[in-house]
């Protein structure tokens, strides 16, 4: 294998020059090994590049040793792709400030894959959570990789979704590929990396600073052939999101809210300027043309069977929960069962595993 | 002339005697005192000596010693006047000697002769009976609480002249003893009946109070939890006499037993608050005096606000709750207070208290599991029984209809106490809660197919092997309150439901 990313590492890691000066001279030359061997009169030929570029260039080039630093790169374990290269996501190369390189941990995405992006709020309620896994879940099984930022809330739920059904999930990082944020996600962290992969436009170990979160959501929208919002308030970074898919001709799904609800404020919103709305999973499906009828069969018949499996008691429980979810207080004024009784039967309905606890004593429809 | 008086000091529940010897003999003309004295008693000798010189007994010019033994114990504490005042009158002869014999005297005096009240007059006069002492010499303040004791004569005076008159052979007059119309009407105070909704909450404190769980509540603010907790005393078995006669003892010695002729006799409810020291928590000082640990004996000791204690406070609970008693060692000695209290703790599920209502609660999930880890693992270990406590709503608020009243309840649980009663005749077990893990399979017996259920359940639920006994300790307790001496299906079901999420929460 030619040693050209090492070259391709040092432009990388220029001080000064930016993306945009990095594409113009790969441009230019062709790749970094060339630029590596320019002078700085003929860097200076370059459009663009101007004298302090050049001198930066050149400074840079020897103090750089190439050698110890691919190998401090690859301690990391982190791998690098640059628009030199063809497996670099093609989706990428075609939007406005597309990065030089792309750091990843897993796998990288390729050109045939279908992709969706699932994102929104952090402080999502328990509606939100359960959308985004069930949403994460379907498309996953239905071949289609979910992208999400892998922040708390509904990128988690997305991402775990996907996990579930047994997909490929990819997270695009604010911070450097090998640094997990949020701390607490270690294990959806390692989990995303089995099928699918933990992207970032940073270099390893850069540390996860406000400022980089908006801009890699140019790369969670540019990643996937549609955007799902799930819950997002009227200010939020899932909109910028979604802004730069608009920029970048995706489409956008919305999943509605109710009217007063200040965690779907936004997304309203977004169906109120033409966004499109996501109301049924199946109708979903048929339009991105992923055949629905038999996953739709199959979800019936499950239903129709757990429903036979239950007790005339259990069931008026179960109903109560088929909508949201309520704790026992709230069920012992529906159902007007004693508290003894209706504890007996929750836990009768979770070890049947149709419903969960999700909080003390706060269930919901499995 | 050489004279003997008995008296006593509290050490832990129970009085320890101190022989007060006195001597008048020829020399230097002054007033000494050995054996051990701490400063309060060392006082005692101007108290004294210008006490009776107000009372018109003259000290003659002679040498006066007074020595309390046994000499290694510290003598401290306030009582100590009126038995040195005692001892040196007789030893002048002011008094007849026949009179001190098995007697036993204490009660701290002022300048003018008025004998002033002290406090551990329970355990003190207890102690005397035990003895086999006649009578007791005490403060007149200190009457209707000693009375509580039977079988041993009380002589109660107000000042030294009245005293000394009784220990001139002058009958003691009889006062009637005077018990307060208050004392009776303690018990309905709060009542079960008064909460609306909260069904489910309610059972649960049932059912901790039956098996003597100790008990958790999470729920946001203004739920009701403290409400609750209150009325837990209320459905506790009434105390009995011997009960009764060990809290008023404890009460005694901090001073807290109230003066109107009665023993505690309503189960005590502690609600220290969180900024509690661990001292105060586990009873402190240099000569330590009953905390909250002990004052909750036989009743309830109610923690709100849970992770708001500290760290180090929490964990002073967790010998006390194993060994039902608190073990407290000083320079002086080792003190040991019982502690056999139900735990009843109540938290918010997070800092600002309405997760998982989120769109009320905007803590982050690391705040979340921050907030709850304040609550040590170990402590948790030691809660079998948990449920939320939910808002109320406004209908809920406003209804009318009454719950079900504590008395109902409270028989209930006297039966189901009573079946763990015959249950465990013979053993050290005291109810449900107290079964050693080892033997739980003796006393909780689960038929084949309950035993492969609770192993789905053991695994579907992530439990750990404490939170499985503790859930097979909570089915006896509700099988127990069913009147059912096999524990059924449902039984187990109830207990799972109840049990403490320290899978999810916790970790």
């Amino acid at each position: 294998m030619s040693d050209n990313w090492k070259y391709q590492y040092w432009l990388r890691c220029i001080h000064g020059v930016g993306n945009k000066k990095q594409r113009k001279l790969v441009e230019y030359c062709g790749g970094a090994k060339e630029i590596y061997r320019l002078s700085k009169e003929q860097l200076l030929k370059v459009s663009g590049i101007y004298e302090k570029d050049a001198e930066q260039i050149v400074k840079s080039r020897l103090v750089w040793d190439l050698e110890k630093e691919a190998q401090r790169l690859q301690k990391t374990g982190v791998q690098m792709v640059t628009i030199e290269d063809k497996e670099f996501p093609e989706r990428l190369r075609h939007i406005p400030d597309c990065p030089y390189a792309l750091f990843y941990k897993g796998n990288l995405l390729s050109n045939q894959e279908r992709t969706a992006a699932l994102v929104g709020a952090r402080m999502c309620s328990s509606y939100g959570r359960e959308t985004a896994l069930m949403i994460g879940e379907t498309l996953a099984s239905h071949g289609i990789s979910v992208i999400s930022g892998m922040a708390y809330g509904i990128d988690s739920f997305g991402h775990w979704g996907a996990i579930r059904g047994g997909g490929a999930t990819y997270a695009v990082l604010g911070s450097g590929a090998d640094v997990c944020y949020p701390k607490g996600g270690r294990e959806l962290y390692e989990k995303i990396q089995k099928e699918g992969g933990v992207l970032s436009e940073y270099l390893p170990k850069t540390a996860p600073v406000a400022a980089q979160f908006p801009a890699r959501n140019r790369i969670i929208s540019a990643l996937s052939d549609i955007v799902i919002l799930v819950e997002a308030k009227e200010r939020s970074g899932s909109l910028i999101t979604a802004e730069f898919a608009l920029e970048q001709g995706k489409d956008i799904y919305a999943v509605p809210g109710r009217i007063n609800d200040a965690l779907s404020a936004g997304c309203n919103r977004l169906i109120a300027q033409g966004a499109q709305i996501l109301t049924n999973l199946s109708d979903f499906l048929e339009e991105l043309g992923v055949s629905s009828a038999a996953y739709n069969q199959e979800k019936e018949k499950e239903n129709e069977k757990m429903k036979n499996a239950l007790e005339k008691e259990e069931l008026l429980v179960y109903s109560c929960l088929d909508l949201s979810q309520k704790n026992m207080e709230d069920l012992v004024k529906i159902t007007k069962i004693p508290a003894q009784k209706l504890a007996d039967l929750l836990v009768r309905l979770q070890t049947k595993g149709v419903i969960e606890e999700y909080y003390k004593n706060h269930y919901r429809k499995k | 002339m050489y004279s003997m008086v008995m008296t006593a000091i509290v050490r832990g529940l129970s009085g320890v005697c101190i022989q007060v010897e006195a001597d008048v003999s020829n020399g230097m003309p002054m007033f000494e005192m050995v054996g051990f004295l701490s400063s309060e008693v060392k006082e005692a000798r101007e108290r004294v000596r210008i006490a009776l010189q107000s009372n018109g007994y003259r000290l003659p010019a002679k040498r006066i010693t007074v020595s309390l033994s046994p000499a290694d114990i510290k003598k401290s504490g306030a009582g100590f006047d009126l038995p040195i005042a005692v001892a040196v009158l007789a030893a002048l002869g002011e008094v007849e000697s026949a009179y001190l014999k098995d007697t036993l005297v204490f009660g701290e005096i002022s300048l003018n002769g008025r004998i002033q009240p002290v406090r551990g007059v329970l355990p003190i006069v207890a102690k005397a009976k035990e003895m086999g002492m006649k009578r007791c010499l005490i403060p007149e303040g200190n009457r209707m609480e000693a009375a509580q004791i039977s079988g041993i004569e009380i002589w109660a005076a107000e000042d030294l002249k009245e005293l000394v008159s009784y220990l001139k052979g002058k009958p003691c007059r009889q006062k009637p003893l005077f018990v307060s119309g208050d004392a009776k009407t303690e018990n309905t105070e709060w009542d079960f009946s008064e909460i609306n909704g909260q069904e489910s909450v309610k059972r649960a404190c049932e059912v901790a109070v039956a098996g003597m769980h100790n008990f958790l509540m999470i729920g946001p603010p203004g739920s009701g939890k403290t409400m609750l907790a209150q009325r837990i005393p209320g459905i506790l078995p009434p105390m009995t006499k011997e009960e009764q006669i060990e809290v008023s003892k404890i009460y005694s010695i901090c001073g807290m037993l109230p003066q109107n002729g009665t023993l505690i006799s309503r189960r005590p409810f502690r609600a220290p608050h969180h900024t509690i020291s661990p001292s105060g928590l586990s009873g402190g000082g240099r000569v330590p005096k009953p905390g909250e640990l002990s004052l909750a004996h036989k009743g309830v000791l109610f923690l709100d606000e849970l992770p708001e204690f500290k760290q180090s406070t929490l964990e002073i609970l967790r010998q006390p709750m194993e060994d039902k008693k608190i073990t407290l060692a000083r320079q002086s000695g080792t003190y040991a207070y019982p502690s056999d209290f139900m735990l009843a703790a109540a938290m918010n599920p997070c800092k600002c208290g309405y997760y998982p209502d989120r769109s009320k609660c905007s803590c982050r999930e690391f705040e979340i599991a921050r907030y709850l880890g304040r609550v040590s693992k170990p402590l948790l270990d030691r809660i079998d029984i948990c449920v939320e406590a939910p808002v109320l709503r406004y209908d809920e608020l406003v209804r009318k209809e009454c719950g079900e009243p504590s008395a109902v309840i409270q028989q209930r649980v006297i039966a189901a106490l009573e079946r763990q009663k015959h249950r465990f005749l013979g053993t050290q077990i005291a109810s449900n809660s107290r079964i050693p893990s080892r033997e739980t399979d003796r006393y909780c017996k689960l038929t084949k197919s309950q035993q492969s259920y609770m192993k789905q359940i053991y695994q579907s639920m992530r439990l750990s092997a404490r939170g499985y006994y503790k859930i097979l300790k909570t089915a006896r307790t509700i099988a127990d309150l069913d009147g059912s001496e096999q524990i059924q299906t449902h039984h187990l079901n109830e207990a799972v439901c109840y049990r403490v999420q320290d899978e999810k929460y916790w970790e």
